[in-house]
C-alpha cells in the first residue's frame, strides 16, 4: 500500500516511453505490450493495494501517501485569516478511491488488450502514439482517482480532459474528429471553470485543499437551508461534474466524441472519465450532503439527462452514439443516486455501468470491425450467426444494462430506483421511465444489429479486385443520404473507422499481410478482442453481487464498505473519540431500507418494466420490422426531434455560438469604428496640434533664439576685438588692470 | 639717508622694466626672464619693508615668492620645449593655435 | 653715506642690467645679464640685512633658475631668428604707453608718501630670536607652518609637471 503512487507513475511511464521513443523507433507490437505491461502491473500494484486495504478494519480504511511537496507553504488569505496554502502529492487509498481504482486498471488493462488488435490496421507510429496517450489517459485518471487534495485531483482532472481531447481527435486529418476532439474539450473547459471556481472558494472557505480536512471541517458546519458558502461550493462543483460527465446542459460533446477510436469511447466516454464528475461529487459527499438545495439540483439534473438522452437513444442509428447516449442517461442515473443521497448506490451503479458500457462498447467496436467500419445499424443485421461471441457478450451487456434480475445492473439500478422512490416519487417515475427506454433502445440495437438478415453490402467471397474495393468503400457512402436525415450526415464520416488510415497511407501490400486488405464479410474478431469481451461479460453478471440488498438475503456488501467515504468523522484515527456528526448519506441510509415488502416489489416492477422494454422491442425490430416505420410516420414530429437530438446542438449554433459570433462581430465593428476612430482622431488632433506647435516653434521659439544671438553677435563686436589670440594683448590687459588699480589708489584714498 | 621710498622707486623701475620686456619681447624665453624680474621687484619691495619694519615676515613672503617663482619657471620651460618640440618656435606671436 | 653710495650703485647695475636682459638679441647674453642683475639684488638684500634671503637669492635663481634658463635655451636649437615674426594686432606701443603712466603713477605714490608719510604701524610682537636667519626660520616654522608645507607641496607639484611636460614621449 506504500507504493500505491507507483500506480499513477507506471503507466506515465508508459506513455513517456512510447511517446518520446515508440513513435519513432517501436513496432505496433511493442508499443503495445509496453502499454499493456505497464497497466498489468498497475493492476497487480492496484490488487495488492485493495487487499491491504480490505484488512484494515472498517473504521481504518484510509491510507495516505505523500511523495512530494507540490506547492511549498505560502500564507493566503482565506475567509478566516491566513492559512498556510501548501499541496502535497498526495495519494490516498480509501474505499470510494480504492473501487475506482480497480474500475480504471481493470477496464482499463482489458481495453489495452482490446485495442493491440482493434488498432493493429494503423500505421507503425500511429500505434505507439495511440498507446501513448492511453498509458497518459490511465495516468492522470489515476492520478485523479487517488489524489488526496482538490488540485492533485484538478491534475488529474485536466489531463483526462487532454486525453480525451487527444484521442477523440485521433484521426486527426478527418476534419470531423478534429472538431469534436474541439468541442469536448471547449465543453468540458466550461465545466472546469466550475470546478475550479469551486476549488478557489473551498480553499477561501476551509483554508486548506485536503478532502479529509474539507470533510470534518464541512461536517461540523450545519446543514444550509438556505443558499450559503457551501451550496456555492458544491454548485460550482457541480458544474465541473456536469462538464466532465456529460450531464444537462454540457452533454453534447460525448456523443460527438465517438469520433475517437471505439476502445477510446469504451475506456473514457463510458467507463472511466465520464464517471470522474460522479466520484468528484462522491469524494465531496460530505459537502453535498450539507446543502441540500443543490442535491436537489443534481437530482433534477441526472434524472432530466437520463430521460433526455434515453429518449434520443431510441431512435439513433448509429451505434456507437445509441452507446453514447446510454452513456449520457446511465450517467444521468448515478447523479440522480447521489442527488437523492445514495451516494453509494450512485458508485456502485458506477462500477456496474464501467463493466458493462465498456462492455457494449468494445462489442459494438467488435461489430464494427466486422463489417469494415460501418456504423450504422440499417447497413447490420444477422450478425449473430458471424460473431457469437460478441453477440453473447453484447447480449450479456444489453441486459446487464437493462436490469434483468441477477446481472450487475439489476442490483445497482434497482438500489438507485428504490432509493429515488424514497425520496421523490417524481424522480422515481422519470426513473422507471427511463428505464424503459433502456431496455427499449439496448435491445432495438441488439436487434439490429444481431437478428434478422443481413442488410449491408455484398463481398466477395475470392480474390481482391477492384470490384471488392470498390464494394468495401461503397459501404461508406450509402447512396440515400435523405433518410439520414441533416444532423447525421456527419455520421458518414464517422463511418470510416479504423480502416480508413490504411487506404490513404496507400500500405495495401502490408494490409494484405494482416489480413484485413479486402474485406471478406462479417467475422468473428480476433482474439485479443474476444477476450476482453469475455472477461467483461463476466464482470457484467458478477460485479452486482458484491451489493445485493438486504431484500434479497444480501448483506450489501458495496455500501458498507464505501460508506465510510461518504461520511466524515470515518476517515479520520479519532472516529470513536469524536461525535459522529450525521449527515445525510447516514440518516438516509437507516430509513432507507425500512421495508423490505416495499423493496422487493420495487424490483420486481422495474425488472417487468425492462422486460416489457425488450419484449416492445423485439416485437418491433424482429418479429414485425414494418411497425418501427409505421410508428415513424405518425409520429413523425417526435420521430425527427428525436432524431435531431431536440436540436440542441442546433441550438447551441443559433444561440451559443451565434451570439459569441455575433458579439466577436459587434465588437470588431466597434473596434473598428469606435476604437480605430478614437486613434485616427487623436492622431489627427496630433498632427493638427504639431502643425500649430510648429508654426509656433518656427516663428516665437525659433525667433527668439535668433534675436538673443543677434543680440550676442552685435554686443560682441566691441569685446571680439580683444579676443585677438596674442598672449601680450591679454597681458596688456593686465597692465590696464594695474593701471586703473594704481591709479584708484592714487586718486581716491 | 636711504628710506623706504627709494626702495620703492627702485622696486617701481625695475617693474615696469619688466612689465616692458613682457610687453615687448617675443621670445618667449625673454618674456620668462622679464616675469622673473617683476618678482624680483616685488621681492625688493617686500624685504625693504621689512627691514622698515623690523620684522622678518617680509623676507617669509619674499622666499615663498621664490618658490613660486621656480615653480613657474620649471613648468614654463617644460612648456617651451613641448611646445618648441611640436611647432620648432618659441615666437609668441606663433602661439595662437586658441585662435579661431 | 657709503650706505647711500652702496645703494645707489646698486640701484643703477639692477636697473642697467634688467634694461639689458630685455634688451638683448642674443638670449644666451640675456641670461648671463639676469645672473649679474640676480647677484645684485641679492646684494641690496644683504644692504637690507635680509643676509638669508640673499643667500637663497644667490642658490636658488642664480644657481638654480638661471641654469635652467640656460639649459633651455640651448635645447631649443633656433633655426630662424624668434623675432621674425610679428604679429600685425600687437600694442607694443599702447603697452609702452601704460608702462610709463604706472611708472609715473608708482612714482608719485612714493613721493607723495614720502611727503605725508602714513600713521606708524603698531609695533609687531617681539620674535625671542635675534639674528636674521633665526627669524625668518622661525617664522617660517611657527606661524607660516601651513604657507611653507603647501609651497613644498607647490614645488613638488612643478617639478613632476615638468618632468611630464619635457618628457620626449608624452
Amino acid at each position: 500500500m506504500k507504493y500505491i503512487w507507483l500506480i499513477p507513475l507506471l503507466p506515465g511511464l508508459g506513455a513517456l516511453v512510447n511517446g518520446v521513443v515508440g513513435i519513432r523507433a517501436f513496432s505496433r507490437k511493442a508499443s503495445g505490450l509496453l502499454a499493456c505491461a505497464t497497466m498489468t502491473v498497475a493492476l497487480g500494484l492496484s490488487l495488492a493495494a485493495f487487499w491491504q486495504l480490505l484488512a484494515l478494519p472498517t473504521g481504518a480504511r484510509a491510507y495516505d501517501v505523500v511523495i512530494a511537496q507540490w506547492i511549498p507553504k505560502i500564507p493566503l488569505a482565506t475567509r478566516n485569516g491566513f492559512a498556510a496554502f501548501e499541496v502535497p502529492w498526495g495519494f490516498r487509498l480509501d474505499p470510494l478511491s480504492g473501487m475506482m481504482l480497480l474500475v480504471v486498471t481493470g477496464i482499463g488493462l482489458l481495453i489495452h488488450v482490446y485495442s493491440t488488435a482493434y488498432m493493429a490496421d494503423e500505421p507503425r507510429g500511429g500505434v505507439a502514439r495511440f498507446f501513448c496517450y492511453l498509458n497518459l489517459f490511465c495516468f492522470f485518471m489515476l492520478m485523479l482517482v487517488l489524489g488526496n487534495n482538490f488540485l492533485v485531483m484538478f491534475v488529474g482532472w485536466e489531463g483526462v480532459g487532454l486525453c480525451s481531447y487527444l484521442l477523440i481527435g485521433y484521426w486527426y486529418e478527418k476534419k470531423s474528429a478534429a472538431d469534436a476532439g474541439k468541442k469536448a474539450f471547449i465543453t468540458n473547459r466550461i465545466g472546469d471553470w466550475g470546478f475550479v471556481l469551486g476549488v478557489f472558494l473551498v480553499y477561501y472557505t476551509f483554508g486548506t485543499f485536503d478532502f479529509r480536512a474539507v470533510q470534518n471541517a464541512a461536517a461540523a458546519m450545519p446543514i444550509e437551508t438556505h443558499f450559503g458558502v457551501l451550496s456555492a461550493i458544491c454548485l460550482l462543483l457541480f458544474v465541473g461534474a456536469i462538464g466532465k460527465s456529460a450531464q444537462i446542459p454540457l452533454y453534447v460533446w460525448l456523443p460527438d466524441a465517438m469520433e475517437g477510436p471505439t476502445p477510446v469511447s469504451a475506456l473514457i466516454h463510458a467507463a472511466t472519465m465520464v464517471t470522474a464528475g460522479v466520484y468528484m461529487v462522491g469524494r465531496n459527499a460530505v459537502l453535498f450532503s450539507h446543502a441540500p438545495m443543490v442535491m436537489e439540483i443534481v437530482a433534477i439534473v441526472g434524472v432530466l439527462t437520463a430521460l433526455m438522452a434515453a429518449s434520443i437513444g431510441l431512435v439513433q442509428y448509429d451505434i456507437k452514439r445509441v452507446l453514447a447516449y446510454s452513456t449520457v442517461s446511465q450517467l444521468g442515473y448515478m447523479f440522480t443516486a447521489m442527488g437523492v443521497g445514495a451516494f453509494s448506490a450512485g458508485a456502485f451503479h458506477l462500477m456496474t455501468h464501467a463493466f458493462f458500457k465498456a462492455l457494449l462498447f468494445l462489442g459494438s467496436g467488435s461489430v464494427i470491425h466486422a463489417v469494415a467500419g460501418e456504423q450504422d445499424m440499417r447497413h447490420m443485421g444477422g450478425l449473430k450467426k458471424y460473431q457469437p461471441v460478441t453477440f453473447a457478450t453484447m447480449m450479456i451487456g444489453t441486459l446487464s444494462i437493462a436490469g434483468i434480475v441477477p446481472l450487475a445492473g439489476f442490483f445497482s439500478k434497482d438500489e438507485i430506483l428504490s432509493r429515488a422512490f424514497l425520496a421523490n416519487k417524481a424522480v422515481w417515475v422519470i426513473a422507471v421511465l427511463t428505464a424503459f427506454m433502456t431496455a427499449f433502445y439496448m435491445f432495438r440495437l441488439m436487434s439490429m444489429t444481431f437478428f434478422g438478415n443481413y442488410r449491408g453490402p455484398a463481398w466477395e467471397t475470392t480474390g481482391h479486385g477492384a470490384a471488392a474495393l470498390a464494394a468495401t468503400h461503397g459501404v461508406k457512402h450509402p447512396a440515400d443520404p435523405h433518410a439520414h436525415g441533416r444532423a447525421q450526415r456527419s455520421d458518414h464520416e464517422v463511418t470510416h473507422g479504423p480502416a480508413e488510415p490504411h487506404d490513404e497511407t496507400g500500405k495495401d501490400d502490408h494490409a494484405h499481410a494482416q489480413g484485413h486488405g479486402p474485406w471478406h464479410g462479417p467475422h468473428e474478431s480476433p482474439a485479443a478482442m474476444t477476450y476482453p469481451l469475455q472477461a467483461l461479460a463476466v464482470g457484467a453478471i458478477i460485479a452486482g453481487f458484491v451489493g445485493i440488498p438486504a431484500a434479497l438475503g444480501g448483506g450489501n456488501t458495496i455500501e458498507k464498505f464505501l460508506e465510510p467515504s461518504f461520511t466524515a468523522a470515518a476517515a479520520s484515527e479519532t472516529a470513536g473519540a469524536e461525535v459522529r456528526p450525521r449527515t445525510d448519506a447516514t440518516e438516509e441510509h437507516e430509513t432507507a431500507h425500512v421495508s423490505a415488502a416495499v423493496e422487493i416489489g420495487l424490483m420486481a416492477f422495474s425488472v417487468l418494466v425492462a422486460l416489457a422494454g425488450i419484449s416492445l422491442a423485439y416485437k418491433v425490430y424482429v418479429t414485425s420490422p414494418e411497425i418501427s416505420e409505421q410508428l415513424a410516420e405518425r409520429w413523425a414530429g417526435a420521430h425527427r426531434l428525436l432524431l435531431n437530438k431536440y436540436y440542441v446542438d442546433e441550438l447551441y449554433n443559433g444561440t451559443i455560438i451565434a451570439g459569441t459570433m455575433a458579439g466577436g462581430r459587434k465588437l470588431w465593428t466597434f473596434d473598428r469604428n469606435v476604437v480605430d476612430g478614437a486613434v485616427n482622431g487623436t492622431s489627427w488632433l496630433t498632427v493638427i496640434s504639431s502643425w500649430f506647435s510648429g508654426l509656433t516653434d518656427r516663428t516665437v521659439v525659433d525667433g527668439l533664439v535668433n534675436f538673443i544671438g543677434w543680440i550676442v553677435q552685435e554686443g560682441s563686436l566691441l569685446f571680439r576685438r580683444f579676443q585677438t589670440g596674442l598672449v601680450q594683448n591679454y597681458a596688456l590687459l593686465m597692465l590696464f588692470g594695474i593701471f586703473a588699480f594704481v591709479s584708484i589708489y592714487l586718486f581716491v584714498r | 639717508m636711504i628710506t623706504p621710498v627709494h626702495y620703492m622707486l627702485l622696486s617701481a623701475a625695475l617693474f615696469i622694466i619688466g612689465v616692458v620686456g613682457v610687453m615687448v619681447r617675443k621670445n618667449i624665453i625673454i618674456i620668462f626672464m622679464s616675469i622673473e624680474l617683476i618678482l624680483n621687484a616685488v621681492n625688493i619691495n617686500l624685504v625693504a619693508f621689512s627691514a622698515q619694519l623690523q620684522n622678518g615676515i617680509g623676507q617669509v613672503f619674499a622666499i615663498f615668492v621664490i618658490a613660486v617663482a621656480a615653480a613657474e619657471a620649471a613648468v614654463g620651460l617644460g612648456i617651451i620645449l613641448a611646445f618648441y618640440r611640436n611647432k620648432e618656435t618659441i615666437n609668441i606671436d606663433e602661439m595662437n593655435l586658441m585662435r579661431s | 653715506m657709503a650706505q647711500a653710495i652702496a645703494f645707489y650703485f646698486i640701484a643703477a647695475c639692477i636697473l642697467g642690467f634688467a634694461v639689458l636682459v630685455v634688451t638683448t638679441r642674443d638670449t644666451v647674453h640675456s641670461v648671463l645679464f639676469l645672473v649679474l642683475d640676480f647677484l645684485f639684488v641679492a646684494a641690496l638684500y644683504v644692504l637690507l640685512g635680509a643676509q638669508f634671503l640673499a643667500a637663497i637669492q644667490v642658490l636658488v635663481y642664480a644657481g638654480g633658475i638661471v641654469v635652467l634658463y640656460l639649459f633651455v635655451v640651448m635645447l631649443v636649437n633656433l633655426k630662424r631668428p624668434p623675432e621674425a615674426h610679428e604679429d600685425p594686432h600687437r600694442r607694443t606701443k599702447l603697452g609702452f604707453g601704460l608702462a610709463a603712466a604706472v611708472l609715473l603713477e608708482l612714482g608719485a605714490i612714493a613721493v607723495y608718501g614720502s611727503v605725508n608719510p602714513a600713521a606708524p604701524m603698531p609695533a609687531t610682537p617681539a620674535i625671542p630670536v635675534s639674528g636674521n636667519t633665526e627669524q625668518v626660520g622661525w617664522l617660517l616654522y611657527t606661524s607660516y607652518l601651513i604657507p611653507f608645507e603647501i609651497a613644498s607641496m607647490l614645488l613638488l607639484v612643478a617639478m613632476i609637471g615638468a618632468i611630464v611636460l619635457a618628457k620626449r614621449e608624452l
